[in-house]
């Protein structure tokens, strides 16, 4: 019965999280020297490792250029020993396709791509670990990976996903809780203006409840934010020192 | 692999350096560059290890499952080897682009490993001709920069070094079948013992003489290269040559006994490193990514 132990009548989770805690992040920007932009993030036991190539000349087919914008190209995939059972195939299924489209989507809201017309940027994420939020993870990933290529954003893209059980939202789901049976939602937020990249909740939910899970989502993204934003601080610092400014 | 251009300048300074045994970055013909290695970085796998060699970053996973033995041996396990070019390492690598690479590589280990010595299969057997474990090795490319098998080979030594397979109790239930229990403690577990596990030295064949753990960029000027897997005693599990060039029998025989010295003298200093790591147990802080 899904919702029984999810929730104890203290208001404690599977792993003594309260509902709106979020799991400990920790990340690193930089990790790889020659991908133009990389980021490796840690949110609790799902790790990510987002690289990014680019903005550079349009590869394979040219036909897909467009005049006055950059192609954002992502594809997302999954190490094989990522998952508790070992998976054939890193990438190529559906779900991996899916999931490198809504990485695309989110990423041409957020990325100022008309700074580069005729020219793509790559953005590729690798799972190397898999325990829930998989989606959320690999967008705040890209993000680092994003800011420590260069590439101009409009704001921090910072995503969550989020369930709701005994009338209570919980912020950052794990593996699980996703599969217990809760009514799940992924949001991909920027922070500063409260725009909402992607929405996407597939279980039942009443509609009274929605207006209550995504202010939580939007929360907890806010929470994420400060994180990343911290992130992003710290490797300026040590980056200058480095440099001798 | 991810291809560099060198210009016909900077392949002529290569080769004179070679010639009088200074390379690009200071190095001697037989050196290695500065190697990372680091065990038990993706906790829920049964062994687990990444290596950095300059450049280069491999991260390799090892998952133990229960299967069927295979028909012709039925009291053994097996292993099986999957390379993954990630599109990390290269944009080319994208899609299905770095198949063709991956599928070398995991032929290659395959190779290696064929043989009765390297992992003692016998151990793995738990019912003969019902039920043995079967270890998949997944190895991830993450960074290409030349020198992918010694790489990949090193850390699979350390990732199966790694490797904690659960102790399985078999009992018979009424009807006279078997049934299987695996042990809940994760401490009750049964270690592989990796001392005869080879390690893949890579020889470039650049001018008159040979570079082992050759750069991207003097790769390119090597008209061929020598893969030769050597176990901590010297012996040889695996010979291929590659690349589209050819070489002398003599430049061959030259290259397998400097493969065989290095290699030798690589695995000592590892089987150190790694029984050094597990000694610091809990204390040890696992930097993974993060350092």
């Amino acid at each position: 019965m899904a919702g029984l132990e999810l929730l104890s009548d203290q208001g404690y989770r599977l792993d003594g999280r309260k509902a709106t805690e979020l799991r400990k992040l920790q990340a690193r920007m930089g990790v790889f020297t020659q991908a133009d932009g990389s980021a490796y993030l840690e949110q609790g036991n799902t790790k990510a490792l987002a690289v990014v190539y680019g903005p550079h000349e349009m590869r394979g087919s040219r036909s897909r250029t467009l005049h006055d914008r950059a192609v954002i190209n992502c594809q997302y995939s999954m190490a094989t020993f990522s998952t508790a059972e070992r998976k054939r195939r890193p990438h190529g299924d559906r779900k991996s396709t899916e999931m490198s489209l809504h990485l695309k989507q989110t990423f041409e809201a957020a990325v100022m791509t008309q700074l580069y017309p005729r020219s793509q940027i790559d953005i590729y994420v690798k799972i190397l670990q898999s325990d829930g939020g998989n989606y959320s993870v690999c967008v705040n990933a890209a993000t680092l990976a994003v800011i420590d290529a260069g590439i101009p954003m409009r704001d921090y893209v910072c995503a969550c996903t989020v369930g709701f059980v005994d009338e209570t939202p919980l912020a950052d789901l794990c593996y699980a809780e996703e599969s217990g049976g809760v009514s799940s939602l992924a949001l991909a937020l920027l922070p500063r203006g409260g725009q909402i990249a992607l929405l996407q909740m597939d279980a039942r939910l009443h509609q009274d409840h929605l207006e209550t899970l995504i202010e939580a989502a939007m929360t907890a993204c806010k929470g994420v934010s400060k994180v990343l934003d911290e992130v992003v601080r710290q490797h300026l610092q040590e980056a200058s020192v480095l440099t001798g400014e | 692999m991810a291809r560099v251009q060198v210009s016909e300048a900077e392949k002529v300074y290569i080769l004179h350096g070679i010639r009088d045994d200074l390379r690009v970055d200071g190095r001697g013909c037989e050196d290695y560059r500065h190697m990372e290695i680091e065990t038990d970085v993706v906790s829920n796998t049964d062994g687990s290890a990444k290596v950095t060699l300059g450049h280069t970053a491999v991260l390799v996973g090892v998952k133990a499952e229960i299967g069927k033995p295979r028909p012709t041996v039925p009291t053994e396990g097996y292993l099986e080897f999957f390379v993954d070019c990630s599109a990390n390492a290269t944009p080319e690598f994208e899609g299905r682009g770095g198949e063709e690479l991956g599928t070398e590589l995991s032929n290659t280990l395959y190779k290696v490993f064929n043989n009765k010595r390297s992992i003692d299969l016998k151990s793995l057997c738990i019912c003969a001709g019902e039920h043995c474990w079967v270890l998949y090795v997944d190895v991830l490319l993450l960074q290409c920069d030349g020198n992918l098998y010694d790489a990949i080979s090193v850390a699979i030594k350390a990732a199966l070094f790694n490797t904690k397979i659960p102790k399985v109790h078999i009992s018979s239930d009424d009807e006279g079948g078997k049934e299987i229990e695996l042990s809940d403690d994760p401490y009750d577990c049964m270690r592989l013992n990796v001392e005869n596990v080879p390690c893949i030295v890579t020889l470039c064949k650049v001018g008159h003489r040979h570079v082992v753990d050759a750069t991207l960029q003097e790769k390119a000027c090597s008209v061929a290269s020598l893969i030769i897997s050597v176990t901590h005693k010297g012996t040889i599990t695996c010979m291929r040559k590659v690349g589209g060039g050819s070489l002398d029998p003599e430049s061959i025989f030259e290259m397998t006994e400097a493969g065989k010295r290095v290699g030798k003298a690589l695995h000592a200093p590892l089987m150190k490193l790694l029984e050094q790591e597990e000694s610091l147990g809990k204390k040890r802080q696992k930097v993974g990514f993060l350092g």
